[in-house]
């Protein structure tokens, strides 16, 4: 196990490097560049191109990238274009509204989808199934953006019950529990409509997974041993239909993180996402670049920690 | 002495897309306490549905038991609520199935799996039933049991994991081990360690076996009863030595036939013709009829009653008063037996 982790991590390096390249290159693909957004329009086109030729923009682009990279490693991530801030520092600004966000949603995705695939699974050709299955195809298919307005309008604009935007009430100086209260009050609508197509999705992995490890001889066997029905099915067969749900876990890290931009732009949310929007529109490359890179890492990351769930989950896997 | 199981004219049917299929037709056998009772029969004369039957292991809702008891020591189990059949099931009957290579949990290990049972009916400790694991892999002949009992199924082979279920039917000591097709899946050799273990147990353990099988090989070596089976009812039913000495019924005889003997070397194997009719297509009379060689127009009218000649159970036209072959100028004994075959 601890060989195989090793192994992994030494693979990722040569992806990471990879990822840094297509980064940069997607960058220098794009049209405009930062020149254009930050220039004076009065300035002569000579000094422009002094000014660019100073900036090293001028470089070849091997010279650029490694400069880049150079400064990546030593934990320099730039500076935005605008306000020259360093991007590192924003990023980490930025961090841990986006932490709370999608680890709500994902922690929300499994604790509700799976339980409500076992009990599709073992409610099968009844009611329940049938509603569950429509909600889980509107789930999927509801885009966030419509989802998460619907829901601004009816519980925060209509009802009142939950607040439109934010992280925290603006001016309120709570402490303590009522703090904690405030972030949970906050947190829901937008984990909600970001976990909606996760949970939908796990369900219907579980559901399915769930339904062919029933039909398996061990689950007659566990019947044969008067094992109460609970215990077959959360036992003997839980245990064995989460192995490929397991994949949809590796998977949801970043479709979260990416859904994010979206969600949190939609409830102001002050985390990555909205961060990555403003930049895009802004062309802010240098924040551009470290999101992107933040995100690759995200996504190894997942595959890795899917991999060693994989081992700890089916025996007859080992590395 | 009185009989541990009794089963009583026994119907299951199944119900796919409206239609009825009798997998088992009003089946009766009974078993005593220590008896080996060999249910023997080809792919899809009801052997397996028989035993799930037993233990109320039939999926619903495609499947349900419309009729019949089944008395496990006075009681009908058939009757009985879940909660009382799962005290029954693992504890007092329990089972062991064909398939040695799936029917255990990949995700958990053997011993877990042993000590499942102990747990849930003899109240043992996780401790206490651990020790009980051990002792009973020891017991089914799994050699280095400490080290075998933290191992997952994969990590054993097929005759190795038999040994563990029947480790596993055996831990609470039943007074019913239901055994289905036990050693189908297993190569020969194998084969007959596994009959023998099951010998050897039934002697020392005095557990009653209901044996389910289509190899009369098996049946000779370990029964001591036989009940032969074809599309959803018994028609022969006997002691094994009058069974394999004297078989009544055509389709007995016929399975008999088809069983290459060592002593007569044959140029052809001779297999009973045709192919075990699906249950719905058999409208009237003897079930047999399509691929009898006596068949006679009563056969096709009417269905043969079981027939009791003197303890020699058997359905089959033949036996009856009024019985007129025309033709065939042979009598039902003569076919020779290969016990032991």
């Amino acid at each position: 196990m601890k060989k195989y982790l090793i192994k992994r991590l030494l693979q990722s390096i040569p992806i990471l490097i990879g990822i840094t390249i297509m980064t940069f290159a997607i960058m220098q693909l794009s049209p405009g560049n930062p020149m254009q957004t930050m220039i004076d329009p009065k300035i002569s086109s000579e000094e422009m191109q002094r000014a660019q030729e100073n900036l090293g923009l001028n470089d070849p682009l091997p010279v650029q990238y490694f400069t880049w990279i150079k400064e990546v490693f030593t934990g320099n991530l730039g500076y935005t274009v605008k306000t020259g801030q360093p991007v590192g520092q924003l990023i980490l600004e930025r961090l841990p509204a986006t932490l709370l966000l999608t680890g709500t949603a994902f922690v929300m995705a499994f604790v509700v989808g799976i339980p409500l695939g076992v009990y599709s699974a073992t409610n099968r050709f009844k009611a329940p199934d049938y509603v569950l299955t429509v909600l889980s195809f509107i789930g999927i298919s509801i885009p966030s953006f419509f989802f998460g307005l619907g829901m601004i309008f009816i519980f925060a604009l209509k009802l009142g019950w939950m607040p439109t935007s934010g992280m925290v009430t603006i001016g309120a100086d709570l402490t303590g529990f009522a703090k904690f209260m405030d972030y949970v009050k906050h947190v829901t609508m937008p984990s909600i409509v970001l976990a909606l197509p996760t949970i939908a999705v796990v369900m219907r992995f579980t559901r399915s997974s769930m339904l062919e490890v029933l039909n398996q001889d061990f689950i007659r066997t566990a019947d044969s041993k008067g094992l109460s029905k609970l215990k077959v099915n959360l036992k003997h067969a839980l245990r064995n239909a989460l192995i490929p749900v397991i994949t949809i876990f590796g998977l949801s890290i970043p479709f979260l993180f990416g859904g994010a931009y979206i969600t949190e732009h939609i409830f102001n949310w002050p985390g990555m996402g909205s961060l990555g929007i403003q930049s895009i529109v802004a062309r802010e490359y240098p924040v551009i670049m470290a999101l992107n890179l933040f995100t690759s890492i995200l996504v190894m990351t997942g595959n890795l920690l899917a991999d060693v769930m994989y081992a700890w989950a089916d025996p007859r896997i080992r590395y | 002495m009185e009989n541990l199981l009794e089963v009583n004219n026994l119907k299951t049917y199944f119900y796919n897309d409206g239609a009825e299929t009798a997998a088992v037709d009003g089946v009766s056998f009974e078993l005593k306490k220590g008896e080996t009772l060999g249910l023997v029969g080809e792919s899809g004369s009801g052997k397996s549905v028989t035993s799930l039957s037993i233990l109320q292991l039939i999926q619903k809702p495609h499947g349900k038991i419309i009729d019949g008891e089944v008395i496990f020591k006075g009681k009908d189990l058939v009757k009985m609520g879940e909660k009382e059949i799962r005290r029954v099931r693992g504890n007092d009957i329990s089972m062991i199935f064909q398939e040695p290579m799936t029917s255990l949990n990949p995700v958990f290990t053997v011993g877990n799996q042993i000590m499942e049972v102990l747990t849930q009916h003899q109240g043992l400790s996780k401790k206490e039933a651990r020790v009980r694991a051990i002792e009973m892999l020891k017991v089914v002949g799994i050699p280095s049991a400490e080290q075998r009992v933290d191992q997952y199924p994969h990590q054993l082979s097929g005759g190795m994991r038999q040994r563990v279920m029947i480790a596993m039917a055996l831990a609470c000591n039943p007074d019913l081990l239901i055994a289905d097709e036990p050693t189908t899946a297993l190569d020969v050799t194998t084969q007959a360690q596994i009959l023998e273990l099951m010998n050897e147990l039934k002697e020392k353990l005095e557990t009653a076996i209901l044996l389910i099988t289509h190899d009369l090989g098996v049946v000779a070596e370990t029964a001591d009863k036989v009940a032969v089976m074809y599309l959803g009812r018994i028609v022969e039913y006997s002691d094994v030595e009058t069974f394999f000495e004297e078989p009544k019924h055509p389709y007995s005889q016929g399975l008999i036939k088809s069983v290459p003997s060592i002593d007569n070397r044959v140029d052809r194997l001779n297999p009973i013709i045709g192919q075990v009719p699906h249950p719905s297509e058999v409208k009237s009379g003897c079930r047999f009829a399509s691929r009898c060689e006596r068949v006679q127009p009563i056969c096709l009218q009417d269905e043969p009653n079981l027939i009791d000649l003197q303890g020699h159970k058997v359905r089959c036209w033949m036996y009856s008063d009024n019985w007129i072959e025309k033709g065939v100028e042979t009598n039902a004994g003569e076919v020779t037996s290969s016990r032991g075959a």
